[in-house]
This record gives structure tokens, sequence and C-alpha cells, in this order.
């Protein structure tokens, strides 16, 4: 396996960041929901993915950038359920925020301890989580973006890995 | 024994997530106290005689590794078992946590299955 420094200073190199991103992903939630995500259908990966609720986790250090998990309002629901353990008609705001913001804090987590040498060297934000769809995003950053579209339970979910430095 | 628990993280969907993998680790537990952040542990920790404690690291205020250090000018707290459960799963951090006094060190996800490996062992006394 690469140090970090090597692999973040090959910017093709972070194309064999994306299987990472997929485990980190996947592993969440098989272990904190119990749940199996799927990959897409060719036909099932939309333009436009939904993005009801966002939560967004930076990271600085050796690798900077900001990894985002996106998912519609139904699955933000079901997934705060799955968490708690609790039905999705008893799941308040408030907890979808927090569990959303703790699945992205999670993922990144998870996937910067795959990459050897990163997990010493790249800090992780507080998460923040951004409820509605009306908005567009724009990185000043010209560096790379990762993105994976995984299923669950029927629903697309996106985590993507914006790379400032 | 049953035990009192005290549950540090920012998190409250992360404060209950850990309090069912304790039960589902089948430890008995009469009371659980929830904190989110490590001044407001110190500050239950005033009231409440607790069995055991189980820590975030990221949190505001005051994070999981300053808490433990605190811990040692907190008489009520003397010999409590301090377990981590973090994201920060890197060897540097597990050190820090376990040179601070940190008991156990659990990283997220995790698996009711790794809590009960976890914290069975150091309530039962073992080292």
């Amino acid at each position: 396996m690469k140090s970090a420094t090597q692999v973040a200073t090959d910017q093709q190199n972070h194309e064999s960041w994306r299987p990472l991103m997929e485990v980190a992903t996947r592993e969440v939630f098989e272990l904190m929901l119990g749940s199996q995500l799927s990959v897409p259908e060719a036909a099932d990966a939309s333009p436009k993915p939904p993005h009801d609720v966002t939560a967004m986790v930076g990271l600085a250090g050796q690798l900077c950038g900001m990894l985002s998990f996106c998912c519609d309002n139904k699955a933000a629901v079901l997934i705060t359920s799955k968490m708690l353990g609790v039905e999705v008609e008893k799941v308040s705001s408030t907890e979808m925020s927090d569990a959303l913001g703790e699945i992205s804090n999670m993922v990144a987590g998870n996937f910067k301890n795959k990459i050897s040498g990163l997990g010493d060297g790249c800090m992780l934000s507080p998460p923040t989580v951004i409820t509605g769809s009306d908005y567009e995003t724009y990185s000043l950053a010209d560096r790379p973006r990762l993105e994976i579209r995984l299923v669950f339970e029927n629903m697309p979910v996106i985590v993507t890995l914006q790379i400032h430095s | 024994m049953p035990i009192t628990a005290l549950i540090v993280d920012d998190s409250s969907v992360m404060r209950k997530i850990v309090e069912r993998s304790l039960r589902q680790a089948g430890i008995e537990i009469t009371k659980v106290i929830e904190a989110g952040n490590g001044a407001e542990a110190l500050s239950a920790l005033q009231e409440n005689k607790v069995d055991l404690i189980l820590c975030d690291i990221n949190m505001p205020v005051m994070d999981g590794l300053e808490f433990v250090k605190a811990l040692a000018g907190v008489e009520s707290a003397k010999g409590v078992p301090v377990v981590m459960i973090t994201t920060e799963g890197s060897e540097a951090h597990v050190v820090q946590a376990l040179s601070a006094g940190a008991r156990g060190y659990i990283r997220k996800p995790f698996t009711p299955e790794q809590v009960k490996e976890q914290v069975i062992p150091i309530l039962a006394g073992k080292p």
C-alpha cells in the first residue's frame, strides 16, 4: 500500500480511492444499520442526483477536501430509523440531521483510516448538514472530484469527495 | 451487577446507539447519564457516581482526550474505566488515548459484538 503522500501527489491514483470510498460507505451501513448497499443499474444513474439532505465533513492536513453524503428525505428518515431502532414515524428532523452527520463522519473516518499514513495526518471537521434541495455547490478548487453512487433500500445515496489539495 | 454508565458524545443519536449496544452486549444498566462533551461530562461526575465511561474523541468545548486527562483530578472517577468510541482510528490516536488513561478503544463504525469484546473484560476487572 502506498503512503498518503505518494498517493496524494499522483492525480491518477485518486481514482484508486474510489473503491476505498465504496468499501468505507458499505461498512458503515452494514455495521451501524445492518443494511447492505448495492450498485445502481446504469439506467438509474440520473444526471441530477437526489440531495434533499446533504451531510458534509471537511478534511484537513495531508488530505484537504470535503466529503459529502447526499440522499433524498425518505432515505434519510429510513437511515435514521434503522440507526436508532425506531419506527420511521417517530424520527424527528433533529435526529435525522444528527444521524446523517454521523454517517458522513463515519464514512470520512473509515475512508481515511483505509489509506496508509492518512489516519494520523488528516483531521475531520464536525459534520455540517444541509436540508433542502434548491441549491448548487461550486468549488473554487481545480482538483479531482470522486463520486460514488450506491443504492439503499431502492433509493440512491451519493458519496462525493472533493479534493482540494 | 447492574451499572451506571456515562456516555459522552456530541451526537445524541450516537449516544443512543452506544446505550443500545451496551444492552445488546448483555450489560445490565440501571442508569445512563448522557453528556455532549467533556465539560458536560465532568459536570455530571460532580453529582453522579458511575461505573463505566464511554467517550468520543472529537467533540466541541472539551474533546475526549482532554476529558480523560482531566478525570485524573476527579475523585469520584478514580478507577472508573473509560472506553473511547471514535472515528479516529489511527494507531497514534489509540496510543494517545491509552496513555491518557483510557482502558479500551472502539473504532466507529462498530458492532454490538465489538462493544461486548471491549467492555465485558474491563468490567470484569481484567487487564
